[in-house]
């Protein structure tokens, strides 16, 4: 990509960071750390990579994509929102009642959100039939979905990539978030899922590892993903949890807790700071 | 007499789904390494390219079920009721019913009757799960006509469907040629004063002998098959326990959770009624032949006029 067409995603990832503090800050709840972690990705999926229509959000031949990791729905609401499927306001109704921005995601209720998730393991088994049934259909989109690295702890994701890769589901591609933290600690102390590019791989995927926050990684990871054939893909990105936020990073504390009052100033403003140097 | 045909509604369902599959591109079917005892074998031999095999793997089969229905499939997946219901409920109630989607999670092999493999195979639970999850639809058919009409029923619906089918072969007593299905709609058998016998699945014909039995004893029983237990057809079970004052409910369920609780809730809040409940006592199964295990666990004719008996006197 061009220097520009970076700094313009470094640029956006700011903002949709800045929704995510916006919406957890007023909900006094959620979960912005996995969010953060996975701001780069949402971007890059939003801006660059999805064939997505924000005034058609139902088009049958739309890239789908399913958040396996739903509680990091504060980063995919603020990508959503950036890219115009609902106004940015609306991020401030989250997680209250009647909002359409539920805790977690909601298909019927938020335009853009192709599967209501939030138990773990299970998107990505509904993103591998989704992905079998495209094929079926001879529907040209693609499928996404993006799971947390504490989640693949969960014996169903692995049920669906044995599904994926016995399907050769060469139209899937499988992203996870290694920031290396869950709720409890480390994931390499809760329960490791170590080492997971070799586990992928002998389940049957086509693999790369990224930095997860390096945008033209992740543009290499994605063409590479589109031009393998006859299996699925997944792209292992390490990732900071809380990643833009100095006393969020690599904190577990920061997986489901939101800023109070005087921390949401502290974190707008690096946040404000990052940006401008941006623009500078 | 002629003979009785005996078939299992597990039939039925393999049969209706190839006659679905004729007529409609967008159904599919997922199975677990289940294919030829749930007869959806009998869609993959006519569909190939649209029946999926998940392997031994309940919870992704279900979640792959909905990313077909979020695709615009209807589609069907199947399993034992154990697994299917059991294993795999908050798959069914997260991935599927919470976001209302088109699967059809259609159980074989509910209840005592599955046999000799004995109480780990013999789900008298299902109803309860699939029962408590908001939108779902709950359905146990009696017999093949009616599985095969609920089956075609729960494709045109649109949102979840949980069946629940027979692995033993049961007798055959409506006429396919008049049989008419609608989803929440109940069924009066035989029209009675004395007492109102409530029953789905293979009880339903149990109902019907022991109404028989009953009549040469002096008591006149209403059976009427409730084939769908969620929604309930509350017109027709208020209707029954006005004219009849008494009800006995029969079900290859647990007590708890079940038809019999249904109709307790209604009857309790909107007409109360008597009620004496026929099911498993709130116990596991065990390995016998499935006939001799039915009687065994009083899920018989003989039962149900005992109870029907002590009940008017």
């Amino acid at each position: 990509m061009t220097s520009i067409e970076l700094k313009q995603l470094q640029k956006t990832a700011c903002h949709v960071r800045m929704g995510i503090i916006e919406s957890t800050h007023s909900a006094k709840c959620g979960h912005p750390g996995g969010s953060l972690s996975a701001t780069e990705l949402f971007t890059y999926l939003y801006f660059k990579e999805l064939n997505v229509d924000p005034a058609n959000p139902k088009m049958e031949q739309r890239d789908r994509f399913v958040l396996s990791k739903g509680h990091t729905a504060p980063g995919l609401y603020s990508a959503l929102a950036e890219r115009g499927f609902f106004p940015v306001e609306d991020l401030k109704t989250l997680r209250k009642i009647d909002s359409y921005l539920q805790g977690h995601p909601n298909m019927n209720t938020v335009p853009g959100v192709d599967m209501s998730t939030g138990s773990l393991g299970q998107g990505v088994s509904v993103a591998a039939g989704m992905a079998l049934t495209a094929k079926l259909q001879k529907n040209p989109c693609r499928v996404y979905t993006l799971l947390g690295d504490g989640e693949i702890q969960e014996g169903q994701v692995w049920e669906a990539c044995m599904f994926a890769s016995h399907y050769k589901l060469d139209n899937l591609c499988v992203i996870i978030d290694n920031n290396g933290l869950q709720i409890d600690g480390r994931i390499a102390d809760v329960m490791s899922p170590y080492p997971i590019v070799d586990k992928l791989e002998a389940f049957g995927f086509a693999v790369a590892a990224v930095d997860g926050q390096n945008f033209n990684e992740l543009e290499a990871a994605f063409a590479q993903a589109r031009a393998t054939k006859g299996k699925p893909f997944a792209i292992v990105m390490k990732t900071t949890k809380g990643k833009g936020v100095s006393f969020m990073e690599d904190q577990a504390g920061w997986h489901g807790k939101a800023p109070n009052d005087a921390e949401y100033e502290i974190a707008m403003a690096e946040l404000k700071a990052a940006l401008a140097e941006l623009e500078a | 007499m002629a003979e009785v045909k005996k078939i299992a509604t597990r039939e039925g369902y393999g049969q209706a789904l190839v006659e679905l599959g004729k007529e409609h591109d967008n159904l599919v079917v997922f199975d677990a390494d289940l294919a030829g005892s749930t007869k959806t074998g009998m869609f993959k031999k006519a569909f190939p390219e649209r029946h999926f095999n998940a392997g031994i793997a309940e919870a992704d089969m279900i979640c792959a079920a909905a990313g077909a229905a979020a695709m615009g499939m209807v589609a069907f997946a199947s399993s034992f009721a154990m697994f299917a219901a059991g294993r795999a409920f908050e798959q069914v109630r997260n991935s599927v019913g919470y976001p209302h989607l088109n699967v059809k999670v259609a159980a074989t092999h509910g209840g005592i009757s599955v046999g000799e493999d004995g109480a780990s195979h013999q789900c008298c639970e299902d109803f309860a799960l699939m029962r408590s999850i908001p939108g779902m639809v709950v359905m146990s058919p009696s017999d093949n006509v009616e599985a095969i009409a609920a089956v075609k029923a729960a494709y045109e619906h649109d949102g979840p469907v949980y069946l629940r089918f027979g692995r033993l072969a049961v007798p055959v007593f409506h006429d396919e040629k008049t049989f008419k299905f609608q989803i929440g709609k109940g069924e009066i058998l035989r029209d009675g004063t004395d007492v109102a016998i409530i029953a789905n699945g293979l009880m339903v014909n149990e109902a019907v002998m022991a109404a028989e039995t009953l009549a040469a004893k002096g008591i006149n029983a209403m059976v009427v098959n409730i084939c769908t237990i969620k929604p309930l057809d509350e017109e027709i079970v208020l209707e029954a326990a006005k004219k009849c004052g008494k009800v006995i409910t029969c079900e290859e369920h647990s007590i708890i959770g079940g038809l019999g609780e249904a109709v307790c809730s209604l009857l309790s809040e909107k007409l109360p009624t008597p009620v004496r409940r026929i099911g498993v006592n709130d116990v596991f199964g065990c390995s016998g032949p499935a006939q001799e295990l039915l009687k065994y666990y009083g899920l018989s004719a003989e039962h149900i006029v005992e109870v029907a008996e002590d009940f008017c006197k």
